[in-house]
């Protein structure tokens, strides 16, 4: 990242900070600044990633809690708030700061507007375009799941987008739960000639083979450049397996340094992962595999504004991640000379909805495919009294109304909800639409479950999750956060092992049993025997909940007793 | 052939018939075992006890034991494991599972001809460390690695 220019354009976003309304002229300058840094090199890559389905313009308040552990501690993404804005020189309270950190979200989101919004990412990418002939465009999955759209029409909506959009590869995570058939025959069909889906990591269970092809060579003003796909690693393990029976995936290390060595031999002058890894096992395996030059990640939905720069044997890999919900496109300008990277630039650009008209014909194309959805999509089911999110390592407010909603309805005494990072932001005032419960629950398994659990699988459960989170070694985490527990309150302490970081579990003041048993609603198993067991889907049950009672007053989260993190920036205060 | 876009190798084995010459193929692995099936060693219970019962006296970790499998297994009940072997005369590689209910999980008697690579799949109840031992002109070497099996759900 060239600090100069990005200082320089901090300077200007201030400017048009947030005392005042921006006037159209204003507002012209702030977007020429943001989007028309001068292009640079000879090799341009534009990143999108874990948009999750979001076709328009949407709140997205990024967390307060993004702890790490071990190596991992301080270092990026694991930094909030003030700490954030320290450590990559953004000024308080402007336009970045705001597309960046949580702070003072209620007050600066309605002054700055929503984010992202494919109609104003596609005028964005043609204006990327204008200055970056050649450029490809990377998605890094997460693209066909997280809105009531999308899980009605299969994906279909999104497809029929990155294909207007220009996508020129991607890979994949959630794509997988509609479905080893159904993405393959978008592959196969929607995707032939248009769209390469890449992916070293998944194989056939039985041979072996590959499912897709690990990389692709793309000539770009004359300079070979490889691009390797690393889909979600443990996609059979966070989703149930019944949907990709005959895929494997994994990490594949080994397989991926084969797959570097073998570009090169082809002649790649560049060699750039698009990867679903998350961000912590993508800078891990920067450190282990030689000869990846930059890596454009996804997963771990972290916005982080420059690079993290990795020493291994073979040299140095920038490691990225693009954050989520279309709220920003990733600009990676690479200067190759001589067969080899010899400089680059780096920007993550914050898709501002009210600097970037909406494209027209993109437009179109959503409203078009929305037609059959908007009624139900539009139902007002409550308005919020508070801000609801979901975002952030323990809880988050819409996920506490999950929570109260299933054991409410349900006459449960704990629930647990997953701890997904997609999920779009509801301001305070709004109403809770079906379309925004959706955005939280849209899913291919979501039944409702009701479980009579003894205290000691409870506590097995929450020391599971707690260690796909916390493990000190990144190849062990698996990207989300933490389940969201209701009723119950315990402590954590992420810094011990797997087995000791769950504490002082309790129930209305006593203490969990271990041999007592308890009633426990959730959603989302992973189990055929789950899913054949008739739950209804949570969004269901959510809306009849906020149905009854039309106002949610600002929910109090419920949020475990931390330990060890003093300290840590990736904690607020 | 083509990697898997149009047709995988199952489907086209299972057209020319060829599936079920391979899944016998496979299935003949466990009778060839059987020939020097050492009934008390796969019934015994912890590593210490296998190892006696297999009669290895102190065996050394060596680097040139490799022992490869994923992090995090995607089905507990099907886990695939390779070890390969560099040490010269390698005449035995076995699996053993620490915790599991009965520790040794496979053995494999290499003939003179034959690679020391061995790739099999094992079940596992839970998180435990997978010893690959290797048995070479009398003596033994292990290569140990942890396999995590969790209970899923709740991905990103």
């Amino acid at each position: 990242m060239d600090r100069r220019e990005f200082l320089h354009l901090l300077g200007i976003a201030s400017v048009a900070g947030m005392q005042l309304p921006l006037s159209v002229a204003r507002a012209e300058q702030a977007a020429e600044e943001l989007y028309d840094a001068a292009a640079f090199g000879n090799v341009s890559l534009l990143h999108l990633t874990d948009s999750h389905a979001q076709l328009r313009p949407i709140y997205f308040r990024e967390p307060s809690v993004n702890l790490g552990v071990g190596s991992m501690a301080g270092r990026p993404p694991h930094i909030v708030g003030e700490a954030f804005l320290k450590q990559f020189g953004i000024a308080p309270n402007t336009r970045l700061s705001h597309a960046f950190t949580y702070l003072d979200f209620e007050r600066a989101a309605p002054i700055y507007g929503k984010v992202g919004g494919f109609a104003h990412i596609a005028t964005l990418i043609k204006r990327l375009r204008a200055t970056r002939p050649g450029a490809l465009l990377l998605d890094g999955g997460d693209s066909w799941q997280g809105s009531g759209s999308a899980l009605w029409s299969k994906g279909q909506d999104m497809v029929d987008a990155q294909k207007l959009l220009g996508v020129d590869l991607m890979t994949l995570h959630w794509e997988s739960t509609l479905g080893a058939d159904r993405v393959k025959e978008v592959a196969d069909k929607d995707f032939a000639g248009r769209i390469e889906i890449i992916a070293q990591n998944i194989k056939t269970a039985d041979f072996g083979d590959p499912v897709f092809k690990p990389y692709v060579m793309r000539t770009v003003n004359g300079v070979k450049v490889a691009i390797i796909g690393q889909a979600m690693p443990y996609t059979p393990i966070a989703h149930p397996r019944y949907f990709v029976p005959d895929w494997t995936f994994g990490i594949q290390e080994d397989n991926m340094q084969k797959t570097v060595d073998a570009a090169r031999a082809e002649g790649a002058q560049a060699v750039v992962l698009l990867s679903h890894n998350g961000m912590d096992v993508d800078l891990k395996m920067a450190s282990r595999v030689r000869g990846i030059d930059a890596i454009l990640g996804g997963h771990t939905h972290d916005g982080v504004p420059t690079p993290s720069v990795v020493d291994n044997a073979g040299g140095k890999t920038i490691v990225m991640n693009g954050g989520s919900a279309g709220k920003f496109i990733g600009v990676l300008d690479l200067d190759v000379k001589g067969g080899r990277v010899a400089d680059y630039r780096y920007r993550l650009l914050p898709v501002f909805a009210n600097l970037l008209p909406a494209d027209a014909e993109m437009e179109a194309l959503i409203a078009r495919t929305r037609t059959p959805y908007e009624s139900k999509l539009g139902e007002k089911l409550a308005v919020s009294e508070g801000l609801l999110y979901r975002r952030g390592n323990f809880n988050g407010s819409f996920d506490q109304i999950i929570l109260d909603a299933l054991m409410a309805e349900k006459d449960a005494e704990i629930s647990f909800s997953p701890g997904f990072r997609w999920g779009t932001t509801v301001l305070p005032g709004e109403p809770i639409t079906m379309e925004n419960l959706l955005d939280q629950t849209a899913i291919t398994y979501p039944y409702v479950t009701v479980t009579q659990m003894s205290g000691s699988q409870i506590k097995d459960i929450l020391e599971d999750v707690c260690d796909n989170l916390f493990n000190a070694d990144p190849y062990h985490q698996q990207g989300g956060d933490m389940v969201r527990v209701g009723g119950m309150s315990y402590s954590c302490d992420p810094t011990a092992k797997i087995g000791s970081r769950i504490g002082d579990m309790s129930l209305n003041g006593n203490r969990i049993e271990a041999g007592k048993t308890y009633k426990v609603a959730g959603w989302a198993p992973v189990s055929e025997a789950a899913r054949d067991a008739g739950g209804e889907p949570i969004w269901e049950l959510v809306a009849r909940h906020l149905r009854t009672k039309k106002t949610i007053a600002a929910p109090e989260l419920n949020l475990p007793r931390l330990k060890n993190v003093d300290g840590n920036p990736g904690i607020t205060g | 052939m083509n990697p898997g876009h149009q047709a995988t190798r199952r489907g086209f084995l299972r057209l020319t018939g060829l599936l079920g010459l391979a899944t016998s193929a496979l299935a003949l692995a466990p009778r060839l075992a059987l020939a020097a099936w050492n009934k008390s060693a796969f019934e015994t219970k912890g590593l210490a006890d296998v190892y006696k019962t297999l009669g290895v006296v102190s065996p050394v970790a060596s680097g040139d034991v490799q022992i490869n499998a994923s992090d995090i297994a995607e089905n507990g009940a099907v886990v695939p494991v390779e070890a390969i072997s560099k040490i010269p005369n390698t005449t035995q590689i076995s699996f053993l599972i620490e915790k599991n209910p009965t520790t040794l999980t496979a053995q494999f008697d290499l003939g003179p001809d034959m690679l020391p690579e061995i790739s099999t799949r094992v079940k596992m109840a839970e998180t435990s460390n997978v010893i690959a031992l290797v048995k070479a002109d009398g003596k033994f070497y292990t290569a140990s690695k942890e396999i995590k099996v969790t209970l899923g759900g709740c991905g990103g």
